[in-house]
């Protein structure tokens, strides 16, 4: 690891517990309580309440509609669920939109920045490109794609194939859930490309001029030099948009309304249909604690492999 | 000194009083073109009452969710909602409105189409006042027709319809022979695969309230429907709602669209529309029966119970769907884009007859829906397109996403019937309505 | 250390400026379209060529109540980042320097409270907002993307310190100094610019955020969500309104963004040297 010229040394991150207790110095241990104490106080007042709430209407009758029906359901809503096709299918839906845009923003994120990293005229422009679609609200993001550019008769890219030749694809109809993973990648590559970007504007000079001098072209450079020490960003990448990934619901309402049949249903849109059009709030309590332990279960998963990079 | 004092007195009075006087209630309505002409003119009840409104505009899903959410709960955010037919006599029932029958004289119940009025009452009590009505009906390209030498009926079949359509198909130039609804949605393509139903002899449930998606009339008429747009339809047609429809038809691209009937007025207005002057209006076709082969929909203003400004309201309310705030529309934006289908004096008004040739076909088709009656068959419920219960949001929502699997040919239309007929069925068993 | 001259490669920079334009594309598609009338808008074949009209801008103006939505809008988001950004960076201080054994697990469970879909829970926030007194406010929408974005924060926070030098803060302590001075003297200065991409990131979230804003708002606190939600999709064309409008609701995002990507780019640098 390189050293600034002068200033401080930077010390390798801390490890091992024994080293902690080594580092921690005569300034005596800090009381963590207190700087901890108001987040998760905050967050426990903010996840217990309706968390608890969800889990009462989970095994009521409620029907915001039909105020008639109302009393203890038992599992009822719980079993209604289960034996509805709809939720495996939306399990499975999430499951693909989320792993499918991963891999799309994190591979074409870490490409792109390495394509970015050589010095080109106009580079700080096209970055600036680069990263727009991120601040495009997401409901707008998918009117557009929608209708100014997916339409099969008045959108850009059927005049396009038509321009050349081709009939006109019909991007919903055919292929509804590829057509929400393109539009989610494009609002969420800049993302990924900015992190990556950046960490790799770290990766230092000479390890580069040593794999050149060695013979190393720009694609093996790009596969045993960039990639490995872009570990920790694509870590952060993959938690944050994971979390955002797995409740992506505006894009899906706007476009598809969740068809046709199940196509597009992910979990979150499956929730809606039953908390917001059928205002049966008993079944959508369901449907948001089996939301919870999905999340709980990815999060684990998460923490076990990918955060480990970070030294948690 | 005395006299100072008196008139200081007088005058804290009055202001008080007139302070006391001025009102802000905020009223909640989609953003369609009428009710934005309704914002615009609404200065003018603000500057003649004193009161002022705090409006907010939103388009139909978020409003329909927002303000089903408020009402249900008792927020209290709206003193004044704008509700469809499907909702009105629901929330009446429910006690959730008030009643509207205590207007002055001069409000002229009697000139609102009965049909319109019987749509938003229940339990006796008339729960919403409507702004504008709409039916559906056929719009065709008369300029293509008479190219192609064809002439419309006065009352067309499904069959003839279907004949005309592949006739005028022109893949090759982007010309389509019909353009139907085939967005996933309760409100979207459900409201015309339910008129087509209606008309092919079927309907949604029996008097026991079961579900009757797999009997031969909604076979038939589904089958009809996936086959006439997969042959003469546009492509796309699974995604497209009432918008990309008149986006489509104003362009020039179908021959033929079957909708709602506040569309005329689009397709013939010049600044929006490259179709003017060459625009047919037929009724909405027919098959076997001629019950429900239109639609009806009706935009109301509201009152919640939860209001606290219920007076300045109801006020509001009668200014809005007043006659004379027609006569106003006319004067300050043209006849045309008066409200349409609500209060028969228009419709005797040489004026508005003139400014909209289709009036009379739109008056027509109002006035014959008949929500009572919709289907041949005896129904439990209520409503042509919809069923006026409040678990056809989902179920209409759920059976809409199949339909439009079958129309893109994930699943066949039996297929898709029969997941439907299981969906629905377990929708109302949980809803406590098979018996 | 500054990067020497790089070499230029031809096939390089034509993907990269490639790849940048086609990701503007439809931003500058919906640019172009918002001066277009609704007609030229939808349009076959696109109309490239055609006389630009500011009507659709207009209309907005006279219809919608612009700079309160942006205020509000502005207001929230700045409101609820500060917040959190006050709560946040003591949290990730503790725990990238004085990790205990139950740090993981508490990062853990902040993980988790972010992914109930908001949507499950919005009938027992509606009612607990409409009995504290809370609905339309704009105090309510402020705790709420504050509670939010938290866990997030407190994540990016946490990795950011981890990479600052712990000798530094460790010094400051020896010196004397309390906690909360080597937090506020040394820490956020060397923290500046994560703390600033945090600090971006949790304001486009607040921007962008669409479920709460739309259902615990009426009018007064209604953000530029709303301002959006009533353009979109009447009955009617409203594509080219429906562009003019997204444009100045993202236009005020875009700008900050573009003017602070420097410091979101200095921000980033994992591992880097300082």
């Amino acid at each position: 690891m390189a050293v600034t010229n002068g200033a401080i040394a930077a010390p390798p991150p801390v490890r091992s517990g024994r080293m902690r207790t080594a580092l921690r110095g005569r300034g005596g241990a800090v009381p963590t309580l207190p700087l901890v104490g108001p987040s998760v106080v905050l967050l426990l007042l903010w996840s217990l309440v309706p968390l608890a709430m969800t889990l009462w209407f989970s095994f009521r009758r409620y029907n915001l509609l039909n105020p008639i029906i109302h009393g203890f359901a038992g599992w009822n809503n719980y079993r209604f669920l289960f034996q509805d096709p709809a939720l495996v299918s939306s399990l499975i839906v999430t499951v693909i939109l989320v792993a499918a845009v991963l891999a799309i923003t994190v591979g074409l994120g870490a490409v792109l920045a390495a394509v970015f990293e050589t010095g080109f005229p106009g580079r700080g422009i096209a970055r600036v490109l680069m990263i727009s679609p991120f601040f495009v609200m997401p409901t707008v993001s998918a009117l557009i794609w929608k209708n100014l550019l997916m339409n099969p008769v008045n959108g850009l890219f059927a005049w396009i194939l038509r321009g050349v030749g081709l009939p006109a694809f019909d991007w919903f109809a055919t292929a509804p859930l590829a057509s929400i993973i393109m539009i989610v990648s494009w609002e969420w590559l800049p993302f990924a490309f900015l992190i990556l970007m950046t960490s790799l504007q770290s990766l230092d000079e000479e390890i580069i001029e040593a794999a050149r001098l060695d013979g190393a072209g720009s694609v093996a450079m790009f596969r045993y030099i960039q990639v490995p020490h872009l570990g920790r960003s694509i870590s952060v990448v993959v938690m944050v948009e994971t979390i955002f990934l797995l409740g992506i619901f505006a894009e899906i309402y706007v476009t598809t309304a969740g068809g046709p049949g199940v196509a597009t249903t992910n979990l979150a849109f499956l929730i809606y249909q039953r908390a917001l059009l059928a205002f049966n709030v008993g079944s959508a309590s369901a449907a948001g604690v089996i939301a919870i332990v999905l999340a709980n279960i990815v999060a684990i998963f998460l923490i076990n492999t990918v955060a480990k990079r970070l030294d948690v | 000194m005395r006299t100072w004092l008196r008139l200081a007195t007088a005058a804290v009075f009055v202001i008080c009083a007139n302070a006391a006087r001025a009102e802000t209630i905020t009223i909640a309505t989609v953003n369609n073109n009428d009710m934005i002409v309704m914002q615009q003119l609404a200065s003018h009840w603000e500057q003649q009452t004193g009161n002022k409104i705090n409006w907010v505009v939103l388009e139909e899903n978020v409003l329909r969710q927002r303000v089903t959410t408020d009402i249900a709960t008792g927020g209290g955010q709206f003193d004044v909602m704008t509700i469809g037919s499907y909702e009105a006599p629901i929330w009446g029932k429910q006690k959730w409105l008030l009643p509207l029958d205590d207007f002055p004289k001069n409000y002229d119940y009697d000139d609102i189409f009965k049909s319109v009025r019987d749509a938003l009452s229940s339990e006796g009590h008339l729960w919403a006042v409507p702004f504008y009505a709409e039916s559906s009906f056929l719009m065709y390209r008369t300029d293509l027709f008479s190219k192609a030498g064809l002439t419309m009926p006065a009352q067309p079949t499904w069959t003839e319809v279907e004949g005309f359509a592949r006739k005028l198909t022109d893949r090759a130039h982007q010309q389509y022979g019909i353009c139907l609804r085939g967005k996933p949605g309760w409100g979207e393509n459900m409201a015309l695969i339910d008129t087509m139903v209606n008309t092919f002899g079927g309907r949604w449930f029996n008097d026991k309230w079961q579900p009757q998606l797999n009997t031969p009339p909604w076979h038939d008429a589904v089958t009809f429907y996936v086959n006439l747009l997969r042959a003469a339809g546009p492509p796309g047609a699974s995604s497209n709602g009432f918008n990309e429809n008149l986006a489509l038809f104003s362009t020039g691209h179908c021959a033929m669209w079957i909708d709602a009937t506040v569309a005329a007025g689009f397709v013939s207005d010049p600044k929006k529309s490259q179709v003017v002057g060459k625009v047919g209006f037929a009724p909405a076709p027919i098959a076997k029966v001629p019950n429900g082969n239109h639609w009806f929909w009706a935009w109301a203003l509201a009152v919640p119970k939860s209001s606290h400004k219920a007076a300045v309201a109801k006020s509001f309310l009668q200014w809005a769907t007043s006659a004379d705030y027609l006569k106003l529309v006319a004067q300050t934006n043209g006849w045309v884009v008066v409200p349409p289908g609500t209060r028969k004096s228009i419709y005797d008004n040489p004026q508005y007859l003139a400014a909209a040739p289709f009036a009379k076909q739109v008056e027509h088709a109002i006035e014959t829906a008949d929500l009572a009656h919709p289907t041949a068959q005896p129904v439990p419920y209520t409503g042509i397109q919809y069923v006026a219960i409040p678990e056809f949001q989902a179920i209409g929502t759920t059976v809409g996403q199949l339909m439009a699997a079958a129309l893109t040919g994930q699943s066949t239309v039996d297929q898709a019937l029969a997941q439907a007929q299981t969906q629905v069925k377990s929708a109302m068993d949980q809803a406590g309505y098979t018996q | 250390m500054k990067p020497r001259d790089k070499q230029f490669h031809p096939v390089a920079a034509t993907v990269a400026w490639l790849a940048a334009l086609l990701m503007f594309f439809p931003i500058f598609w919906m640019v172009f379209a918002s001066f277009k009338t609704e007609s030229e808008a939808i349009q076959t074949p696109p109309v490239l060529v055609f006389h630009p009209t500011l009507e659709n801008y207009r209309d907005i103006f006279s219809r919608a109540d612009y700079p309160l939505f942006a205020w509000n809008s502005t207001l929230i988001s700045l409101a609820a980042t500060a917040i959190m950004l006050a709560v946040a960076v003591p949290a990730a201080f503790a725990m990238a320097f004085y990790p205990t054994k139950r740090t993981r697990g508490t990062l853990l469970w902040m993980l988790s409270t972010k992914m109930l879909p908001a949507v499950g829970v919005l009938m027992p926030i509606y009612l607990i907002a409409k009995q504290t007194g809370l609905l339309d406010s704009r105090i309510a929408l402020i705790l709420i993307y504050m509670l939010s974005n938290l866990p997030i924060g407190v994540w990016m926070l946490f990795t950011f310190f981890r990479e600052t030098p712990k000798a530094i803060i460790e010094q400051s302590r020896i010196d004397g100094a309390g906690v909360w001075d080597s937090i506020v003297h040394v820490l956020l200065p060397l923290g500046l610019p994560g703390i600033a991409s945090t600090a971006l990131l949790s304001i486009i979230l607040c921007w962008n955020e669409a479920f709460w804003s739309l259902n615990l708002s009426a009018h007064d606190a209604a953000p530029l969500t709303a301002f959006i939600a009533s353009f979109s999709a009447p009955e009617g064309l409203f594509w080219a309104k429906l562009s003019a409008a997204a444009t100045l609701a993202t236009v005020p995002i875009l700008l900050f963004g573009w003017f602070s990507q420097r410091q979101l780019v200095r921000g980033l640098t994992f591992g880097a040297v300082k």
